[in-house]
């Protein structure tokens, strides 16, 4: 069965049973089964590569159908990593997999890493990219790297024999008011599939050494244009000097920031407090759904629209999660230096 | 010049390409004298505290030097998956 399984690649005369060999041993880690994290696996798998590994903590929501299509409608609420692996194994039982039931952490990623030849970056958030770039450099492992912008990728292949690595492109995190994340920017359903199917397409790559991967260059793909941009780079030598991973990879924010859940501002609002709730997501988030009392100032436009702000009452900050606010709170505390601030913690989502 | 933004360059300017004209960018001789001149016109670029520039689809350094014909291409990191 597997000569015939995989026969339409091995016909191909650059690929053959020897590349078919190489990825039947090769092991893949593939960080976050998600809009990334899906595509590169449901290829892997149908490839034949012999072991995969997952790192997921996050479960199903109804917000992440639109663009992670290995999920479907009765696995919302379900862990990502547990309905992916039922579906994968179905996919090909030929393959082993290895699941990881956490997000990682500068505590675990070493030892999780280590197990593999591979890494894929299918993560979401900075802080995740440079611990996994960090860990891959300690462990002397070429990644694979894909990233997202509403209608926009980048893809590239990290610390491949001795070449250049993610912080020899961008040497130091951004914060993360800076940058804003898919969840707060959105992004167009198909194009994470095109961007994991091009970093599944480099692991085949890096794994069977045909072609040229993209060491040394990153890709950037613009789904508006449908345009391909190719961009040299080089090693710094002291990126590869990473000796031993940072303590955290979180933002260094050291205010501290008093927090209360949406059942206890919903009471206020009941009582008629004398409070101030402002609502930081985007408009059309607010217009969508809101409390009743809120107002509306965008985080972008937080900087410029403090004279909506009373600093003589309390002033309770909403957006999703908790992120934004948070952001938000920190901005304002610089203006109003005497003013109570209240982080309403898991933000809306919590409704 | 021809400067070609991607991700949040591209939402802070507006578009996905500038067009700086050759009598306006001569006396920028640098990346760094083209992104200080960059971000007087567009202050919230002052914000990206790591942005790669690339001239001519090769990564540059601030001290790389720029001439009037080069494409240049703003690069911030993106983090969504």
């Amino acid at each position: 069965m597997k000569s015939k399984r995989y026969i339409r690649q091995t016909t191909l005369k650059e690929f053959g049973a020897e590349a078919q060999q190489k990825l039947s041993k090769a092991k893949v880690l593939v960080i976050g089964v998600g809009g990334l994290g899906i595509p590169v696996l449901q290829y892997l798998n149908a490839m034949g590569v012999g072991v995969l590994g997952m790192v997921e903590q996050d479960v199903v929501d109804l917000s992440n159908l639109q663009r992670q299509v290995l999920y479907s409608e009765p696995d919302i609420g379900a862990p990502k990593l547990q309905v992916a692996l039922e579906k994968l194994k179905a996919q090909n039982s030929e393959t082993t997999f290895k699941t990881y039931d956490t997000f990682l952490t500068p505590k675990n990623a070493l030892e999780i890493i280590a197990d593999f030849d591979l890494v894929v970056d299918a993560s979401d958030n900075f802080a995740t990219r440079y611990l996994v770039n960090d860990a891959c450099v300690i462990l002397k492992k070429p990644f694979i790297y894909g990233a997202l912008h509403s209608f926009e990728g980048q893809v590239s292949v990290f610390n491949y024999q001795g070449g250049p690595t993610y912080r020899c492109l961008f040497p130091n995190m951004p914060n993360s008011a800076e940058i804003p994340n898919c969840n707060d920017n959105g992004v167009l359903g198909v194009v994470p599939g095109i961007v994991g199917n091009l970093q599944a397409l480099e692991a085949v790559k890096v794994i069977t050494g045909i072609g040229e991967n993209l060491s040394g260059t990153l890709l950037l793909f613009n789904g508006l244009q449908q345009s391909y941009q190719k961009i040299k780079f080089q090693l710094q030598p002291e990126n590869l000097n990473i000796k031993q991973l940072q303590e955290t990879y979180e933002d260094a924010s050291c205010v501290n920031i008093a927090a209360v859940s949406l059942a206890k501002l919903q009471e206020l609002l009941k009582n008629k407090a004398d409070i101030q709730l402002i609502d930081v997501r985007t408009e059309n988030e607010y217009e969508d759904d809101h409390l009743e009392g809120s107002i509306n100032i965008p985080l972008v436009e937080v900087d410029d629209r403090l004279d909506e702000i009373n600093p003589d009452k309390p002033i309770y900050m909403l957006c999703e999660t908790g992120k934004r606010s948070k952001i938000a709170i920190e901005i304002l505390m610089e203006e109003f230096e005497e003013s109570t601030f209240y982080n309403v913690d898991g933000g809306m989502s919590a409704l | 010049m021809n400067i070609l933004l991607f991700g949040i360059t591209k939402d802070i300017v507006g578009c996905s390409s500038l067009s700086i004209p050759v009598a306006k960018v001569s006396s920028l001789k640098t990346v760094k004298a083209l992104k200080d001149y960059l971000s007087n016109t567009y202050p919230d670029l002052k914000k990206l505290s790591s942005l790669a520039v690339a001239v001519n689809n090769n990564y540059a350094k601030d001290n790389t030097a720029i001439d009037t014909y080069d494409e240049i291409a703003l690069i911030p990191p993106v983090s969504g998956g």
